[in-house]
C-alpha cells in the first residue's frame, strides 16, 4: 500500500488534471442546450466555438483554456485520517507536478513585487480550505479559477431592512457590471448572510454544484431559479456579444447573519466551469466524483 | 454579417472594409501582447528602439499562452484571448506606434481605442474566451519571442497561425462597437427585469 501522503498527492494531481483537460458532465451538458436554444448568430458562433474546443481539449487530452488559474483546494478531513498531517505538503508537491506535466500556466504572481513563483505555489497559494469532520476518510475538490472570472467577484453589506429585493438587485446588478467579462455564459455562487468573508467563501464553494440539482431548501430553489431567469433576461449573452444565455445556473447557500447585518457575495465561473472530487476511503482506495479516471 | 479570411500584411483598404458582426479567419502573423509587453512596447516606441519585429500590417493577440518546449523548440498547448479593456489605457498609443491593424481579444475595448481605430485604420476582433486549444490549433509556428523575463504569460511571442478563428469583429473603423451596442440593449432590458422581480434596479 502507497504511504497516505502519497495517495493524497496522486488524487490531487489527478483531481487538478481531470479538471483543466475534462469539463464536467452536467456543464457540457447545459452548453450544449444553450447552443440549441440560441437564435441569434453570434451567439451560436461563440457556443459552437466553446463545444468544439471542449471537444478538442479532451480529444487532445490538453487544459481546454490557457488560463489555467488559481487552485483551490476544498478538504474535508477526517480527525483520524491517517496522514492528515502531511496533506498540505501533498497538495503543494500535487500543483508543482501538476504545472510541469499537464502543464499548467504559472500563475503565482507576488503582488508587490510581480515575481512569478514559476510553480503555481507561493504565500496563500494554492488556496486551501479546511474542514474537519469525525472519521477516517479524506473528501479532496479542486476548483480551478480563472482571473478574468474571479475579478468580478462582489461583496455587498446590503440593508436588512431592503431584505430579498436588496438581494435580488444586488446579484442582478453584479451580472450586469460584469457584461462580456467573466466569459459568460458564467455560474454564479452566491453567498448570504454569516460575516462578509464567510459570505465570499459560501459563494465560492457554491460553484462546486451540479448545475441543476435543485437546492435542498425549496424556496432558495424558487430565488435561484428566479435569478437565473432575471440574469439571463439581460441579453448578455455568450461572450457578452448578446443572446439569451448569460448564465447557465445559480447556486445559493446561507449562514446566519447579525441582525444588523446583510452581507451578500457573488461569485462567477465563466463558462470553462472547471472543478473535480475525490473520496480517499480508510483503505486507502479512491472514489473518483466528478469524472472517471 | 459578411465573412472574410484574411491574411498579414493587412493593408488599410481591407481594414476599412470590416464591419462590426462581420467574420474573419485570419492566417500569417499575430503577435501576443498583455498589459506588461504593451507597456515595453511603448517604452521602444519613446526611445525610437527597434522592436525584434516590425509590426506594420499584423495582429496582437490579448493573450498569455500555456507553451511546452519539445526538442528546443516552443509550441503552443493553450492560447486563448485574456481581457481586453486591461490594455484600455495604452492600446491607443500602442496602435500608433506599432501600426497594427488588428487587436485581437475578449469582451471589448473603450472609446479611445475605438477613436485611434477609426483614425489609424484597425479593428478589434473577439475571439471566444476560453476557446484556448482551438486557437493554439491554428497556431502553425512559434517564430520568436521577446521579453522572456516579463513571464512566459506576458512574454511577447510570435505566432505563424492558419486561418485563426472565428474572430469577430467587433470594432471597426466606422464608429461600429458591438459591445457597446449590446451595453445599451442592456440597459433597456434592466427596466423589464425590475418589473419582472418587483424591485428598482
Amino acid at each position: 500500500m502507497l504511504r497516505q501522503d502519497k495517495v493524497v498527492e496522486e488524487v490531487a494531481f489527478e483531481l487538478v488534471r481531470q479538471a483543466v483537460i475534462f469539463l464536467p458532465q452536467d456543464v457540457k451538458a447545459a452548453l450544449q442546450r444553450a447552443y440549441t436554444e440560441e437564435t441569434s448568430e453570434v451567439a451560436r458562433t461563440q457556443l459552437q466555438t466553446i463545444l468544439d474546443n471542449v471537444a478538442l481539449a479532451e480529444k487532445k487530452k490538453v487544459p481546454i483554456c490557457q488560463d489555467t488559474g488559481n487552485l483551490v483546494f476544498f478538504v474535508k478531513v477526517g480527525a483520524e485520517f491517517e496522514g492528515i498531517d502531511c496533506v498540505e505538503n501533498a497538495l503543494l508537491a500535487a500543483v508543482r507536478r501538476a504545472t510541469v506535466e499537464v502543464p499548467l500556466r504559472p500563475n503565482a504572481v507576488h503582488p508587490f513585487t510581480q515575481k512569478n513563483s514559476g510553480d503555481n505555489t507561493g504565500r496563500g497559494l494554492p488556496e486551501i480550505h479546511w474542514e474537519l469532520v469525525s472519521g477516517k476518510t479524506l473528501a479532496l475538490s479542486v476548483l480551478v479559477k480563472g482571473g478574468g472570472s474571479e475579478n468580478f467577484s462582489v461583496l455587498g453589506l446590503l440593508n436588512p431592512a431592503e431584505g430579498l429585493s436588496a438581494l435580488k438587485r444586488f446579484v442582478v446588478d453584479a451580472v450586469i457590471r460584469a457584461g462580456a467579462q467573466p466569459c459568460p455564459p458564467t455560474i454564479l455562487g452566491v453567498g448570504v448572510g454569516g460575516s462578509a468573508e464567510l459570505a465570499l467563501h459560501l459563494a465560492k464553494k457554491a460553484l462546486l454544484k451540479p448545475l441543476g440539482e435543485p437546492n435542498e431548501d425549496e424556496s432558495l430553489d424558487c430565488l435561484e431559479q428566479e435569478l437565473l431567469e432575471a440574469a439571463n433576461l439581460t441579453g448578455i449573452g455568450p461572450m457578452g456579444m448578446g443572446g439569451r444565455t448569460t448564465v447557465l445556473g445559480v447556486h445559493l447557500d446561507y449562514a446566519f447573519r447579525h441582525p444588523a447585518s446583510f452581507p451578500v457575495a457573488v461569485m462567477f465561473n465563466c463558462w470553462a466551469a472547471r472543478h473535480a472530487s475525490a473520496r480517499i476511503e480508510v483503505d486507502g482506495s479512491v472514489k473518483y466524483l466528478t469524472h472517471t479516471k | 454579417m459578411a465573412k472574410y479570411d484574411l491574411a498579414t500584411p493587412l493593408s488599410e483598404t481591407q481594414i476599412r472594409e470590416l464591419k462590426v458582426y462581420d467574420v474573419v479567419y485570419l492566417s500569417g502573423l499575430v503577435v501576443t501582447a498583455r498589459d506588461q509587453a504593451h507597456l515595453r512596447a511603448l517604452d521602444f516606441f519613446k526611445e525610437n528602439k527597434q522592436l525584434s519585429i516590425n509590426l506594420e500590417g499584423l495582429a496582437v493577440f490579448h493573450c498569455g499562452p500555456v507553451l511546452k518546449k519539445d526538442d528546443n523548440q516552443w509550441v503552443v498547448v493553450a492560447a486563448g484571448p485574456t481581457t481586453s479593456t486591461r490594455m484600455e489605457g495604452v492600446e491607443a498609443e500602442f496602435i500608433a506606434g506599432s501600426k497594427v491593424r488588428m487587436v485581437i481579444g475578449k469582451g471589448g475595448m473603450g472609446q479611445r481605442t475605438a477613436e485611434a481605430m477609426v483614425k489609424f485604420g484597425a479593428v478589434y476582433c473577439a475571439f471566444t474566451g476560453g476557446a484556448a486549444v482551438l486557437a493554439a490549433q491554428a497556431v502553425k509556428r512559434v517564430l520568436g519571442v521577446q521579453w522572456l523575463d516579463l513571464g512566459e504569460p506576458e512574454a511577447m511571442w510570435q505566432f505563424e497561425v492558419d486561418k485563426f478563428g472565428p474572430l469577430v469583429v467587433a470594432i471597426d473603423t466606422h464608429g461600429g462597437n458591438l459591445f457597446s451596442d449590446i451595453a445599451q440593449k442592456v440597459e433597456f432590458n434592466r427596466q423589464i427585469i425590475s418589473q419582472k422581480l418587483n424591485c428598482k434596479l
